[in-house]
């Protein structure tokens, strides 16, 4: 029994697989995403693939300070991703709204909407940054690392919506 | 004797045994190929076998009782269908061969689609609907090339597989096969045929709405097609009566790896053609080549 949670400890630290949710994201940080995928940082090393289906993935990319429009379909692609799951907060604007901070279109930063595991600061972050943020996620997939206390108004995110 | 080759023929290889290790070596080696030829290193070995593991784990989404019962049996069933399409492959003589039953491996490599067709439908996504609708239109776009061809070599030899790796013509061979070989990266979903799956174009196509435990098994239903389409172009291709078990073993090994080395590069180095000049590609070329394989048959050359 212990074998198997080995195992399947071992497939989830090197199987994650990204949905990338942008947020009303100004693009920096979609490109710096994008980049990972390229020959220079190749992340199919890791065995890090960017899903296009949510229903497929472990980890969700939030970038962006999170728009008013934005916030339900977030809500909404949180619920589609089936358990266990990871969020990561992509740049400075779902972490604080950044320069956007103050705006009356804008609900973030992400913390107030779902229960975020990892931030990866910058304005945009390197792609060696963001790599290490996956890599975060995954050991917390993985049990190798507890997950943050997170406060309960957020999404549960149980079931489909 | 006879029950215990069969047994063999059907849990060890080419069954079930053979089938998921190398679904997953196929598989590996596919994306291992495109990684190299776009200058990037590529997935480590271990990498579909992790993947599968990591979906059965993961926890799926509550859907409505009946809705969730014909998800899961949908890929069951292609799974079970493609595993008894693999065991099929007439690579060492086993003695249950019986004449027909190239209809009925044709049959087990055919259900694979169909189901992904329904499949798509079921699942009630607007993405998965138009990946079936695709894949349903290819269905009917490359079977045409691909059942003349394989009736062009089955001809002579009441369409026994093992009868008619020995007895077809070279010639008759040499085109039916070209035609088979065009036609493979459209059964398999690849450039520039991968117009059901459209990965990022239209979502995941028909497993968009498929999650967890049940996309694993769509995974591992795709992996067994690459070895029951690699193997069958294997068992054709080249004759060999009266020749060791072992050799056999190690020719079938290698046509399988070569046809998906060869299938991967092609893929690597294409981009996605649209539906329509897909079908005039392969009602042109193909229907070209497996017409003149039939041609030549009936000629009795």
């Amino acid at each position: 029994m212990s074998m198997l949670k080995s195992l399947m400890n071992t497939a989830r630290r090197r199987s994650p697989w990204l949905f990338h949710a942008n947020a009303g994201s100004c693009n920096g940080c979609d490109i710096e995403l994008v980049t990972c995928l390229t020959p220079r940082y190749d992340v199919e090393q890791l065995g890090i693939r960017l899903e296009a289906s949510p229903r497929h993935a472990d980890i969700i990319v939030v970038s962006g300070p999170v728009t008013r429009t934005t916030c339900e379909a977030l809500e909404t692609v949180y619920g589609q991703v089936p358990n266990p799951k990871v969020v990561v907060a992509l740049g400075s604007c779902p972490a604080t709204c950044n320069v956007f901070a103050g705006s009356p279109t804008v609900v973030g930063p992400l913390d107030r909407i779902l229960p975020v595991d990892v931030y990866v600061p910058g304005c945009p972050p390197r792609p060696d940054a963001i790599i290490a943020g996956i890599a975060e996620a995954a050991a917390i997939l993985a049990g190798d690392k507890p997950r943050p206390v997170h406060n309960s108004s957020q999404t549960s995110g149980e079931g489909g919506r | 004797m006879a029950i215990l080759r069969a047994a063999i023929q059907m849990l060890l290889f080419p069954g079930l045994v053979y089938a998921v290790s190398a679904s997953f070596f196929m598989l590996w080696l596919q994306r291992k190929i495109n990684a190299r030829l776009q200058g990037r290193i590529g997935p480590p070995f271990y990498q579909p076998f992790f993947d599968f593991v990591k979906l059965l784990g993961k926890q799926p989404i509550g859907r409505p009782m009946l809705q969730g019962f014909v998800m899961t049996a949908l890929p069951v069933a292609a799974v079970a269908a493609m595993l008894g399409a693999v065991a099929l492959l007439p690579v060492l003589p086993s003695g249950a061969e019986f004449p027909g039953d190239l209809v009925l491996l044709v049959a087990l490599i055919e259900v694979g689609p169909l189901l992904a067709v329904l499949g798509g439908f079921v699942s009630r996504s607007m993405w998965g609907e138009l990946g079936a609708a695709r894949e349903a239109v290819m269905t009917a776009v490359y079977n045409l090339p691909f059942l003349t061809a394989l009736i062009a070599l089955g001809w002579t030899s009441d369409l026994s597989i093992s009868k008619l790796a020995t007895t077809a013509t070279w010639p008759v061979r040499f085109l039916a096969l070209a035609a088979i070989l065009l036609c493979l990266p459209a059964k398999l979903h690849l450039n520039p045929f991968s117009i059901s799956s459209a990965e990022q174009e239209i979502y995941a196509g028909v497993t968009t709405e498929y999650d967890g435990p049940r996309l694993a098994l769509w995974e591992l239903a795709h992996g067994l097609e690459w070895v029951a389409l690699a193997g069958l172009f294997a068992v054709l291709s080249v004759p060999l009566p009266g020749v060791a078990d072992v050799w056999r073993i190690l020719v079938f090994l290698a046509i399988s790896v070569l046809v998906v080395v060869l299938l991967s590069v092609a893929a690597a180095s294409t981009a996605r053609l649209k539906l329509a000049q897909t079908a005039r590609w392969f009602w042109l070329w193909g229907l070209l080549l497996a017409g003149s394989a039939l041609g030549l048959t009936l000629a009795g050359i």
